[in-house]
């Protein structure tokens, strides 16, 4: 665990069991630790059991020259070129591909804490529950508060505590998917931790990333956390039922978003009144279309999407 | 602090990599890091020490290569670099531009033996 801020792995979980770790293979690794010629006290480091002795083969041609010459150092350039976040988006992937051949319209609803999230989301169920077969995920770093919210309308919802965690990942979602019986044609909600940096990263195969602000927050929050708003592909301003007694300038707010992400559609609502839900109801509705309608051309599956 | 995430990720490539090419010890490791991407150098650092404690990677050095953010108008098609996704373009002063570098974090190379 990360002795500064407390963060640490291993405290993931799916409606209060614990996640399998993917961080750890079943190969085992043969490895040595480095010897620092500057540290007497790591001079002494015996090289754990598992080191690979089995091959009693010299090769001197695997340096960064290709040859050897006495006394250069025997280190060679391996070539990766990998993404960071290719595990991630190798998950991502599957996800997306589920949802394709199960004709799921995915949502990561992403936001700060406070902005109305599960709010907006209740009351979208209670407006589309009989229109389309929902169900939930939840994510956050500890309780099962929201899920109960949601399941309060009726409508299955799966909670994943992160723990320390500041975000969900592919590889949580995919987990998630395997304990939840999703009916064909869902529509599917995942509710992200309440944090505007670290889900803007973390591709989970959803169709659109949805980001959440409220007329309570700064305008300035476009600019001040623009990655997220860059990754969103819709921004609801939610809590506008409250404008008249805020100093909240909606306009600048939807300037500062454009900036980020030219183009990006705002729809302004209160979910609380209910005002404004009615263009948001209809773009998800669109979408499950979509998504549902895709699912039938097994051809089409990856591009129609989005 | 999604760093630490994106620490056992390098962590986990540079695992698999082990497995396949047949290292058992790495000394540098060679990241690319977009100047738009979502993250934080010195953090990354700091976890990276911290993941790599005990591994195949224990004391690595992290060299970090800088990506400069780059970017096409859609308006005039000027192609420029940018610090920061809200910047206009610095000759017809539009907002709509699109990233073509700079936005991703990726390893490029290992310096093992």
């Amino acid at each position: 665990m990360c002795t500064t801020c407390g963060c640490g792995v291993g405290q993931t979980r799916i409606n209060g069991q614990s996640m399998p770790s993917r961080h750890r293979s079943n190969t085992r690794l043969h490895y040595r630790p480095s010897q620092s010629a500057h540290d007497p006290a790591h001079e002494q480091v015996s090289a754990p059991v598992t080191a690979d002795h089995a091959t009693d083969t010299l090769h001197f041609g695997t340096g960064i020259a290709g040859t050897h010459a006495p006394g250069m150092s025997q280190s060679r350039i391996v070539k990766i070129e990998r993404d960071i976040l290719a595990k991630n988006n190798q998950y991502a992937a599957e996800n997306r591909r589920y949802f394709a051949q199960h004709g799921i319209f995915a949502l990561n609803l992403v936001s700060s804490p406070g902005s109305g999230k599960t709010t907006v989301l209740v009351k979208t169920i209670e407006m589309l529950r009989d229109r389309f077969p929902i169900a939930v995920i939840e994510g956050d770093q500890q309780t099962d508060h929201d899920a109960a919210r949601i399941r309060a309308t009726g409508v299955p919802a799966l909670q994943i505590n992160t723990g320390k965690g500041c975000h969900l990942d592919a590889h949580m979602i995919g987990q998630a998917l395997q304990q939840m019986s999703i009916l064909d044609n869902s529509l599917l909600f995942i509710e992200n931790v309440g944090n505007l940096v670290c889900p803007s990263g973390f591709d989970l195969g959803e169709a659109h990333k949805v980001v959440i602000l409220s007329a309570t927050e700064g305008e300035d929050k476009p600019l001040k956390y623009p990655d997220m708003f860059h990754a969103a592909d819709l921004m609801l301003l939610n809590k506008c039922d409250l404008l008249p007694h805020l100093t909240f300038d909606v306009d600048l707010a939807i300037d500062y978003a454009h900036r980020i992400h030219p183009g990006l559609p705002v729809l302004q609502i209160s979910a609380t009144l209910g005002s404004g839900m009615q263009a948001w109801i209809d773009w998800i509705s669109a979408g499950c279309h979509r998504a549902a309608a895709a699912s039938q051309l097994p051809q089409h599956i990856d591009s129609t999407l989005g | 602090m999604h760093e630490l995430s994106l620490a056992e990720s390098i962590l986990q490539l540079i695992e698999e990599a082990a497995v396949e090419q047949q290292f058992t010890q790495v000394k540098t490791v060679w990241l690319e890091v977009g100047q738009l991407a979502c993250v934080e150098q010195e953090s990354l650092r700091f976890f990276f020490a911290v993941v790599t404690e005990d591994s195949i990677a224990r004391q690595a050095k992290l060299e970090i290569i800088d990506i400069a953010g780059q970017a096409k108008c859609g308006q005039c098609h000027r192609v420029m670099m940018i610090a920061t996704y809200h910047q206009a373009c610095p000759q017809c002063g539009s907002y709509a531009l699109h990233v073509t570098q700079g936005d991703g974090m990726r390893i490029k190379e290992l310096e093992v033996e």
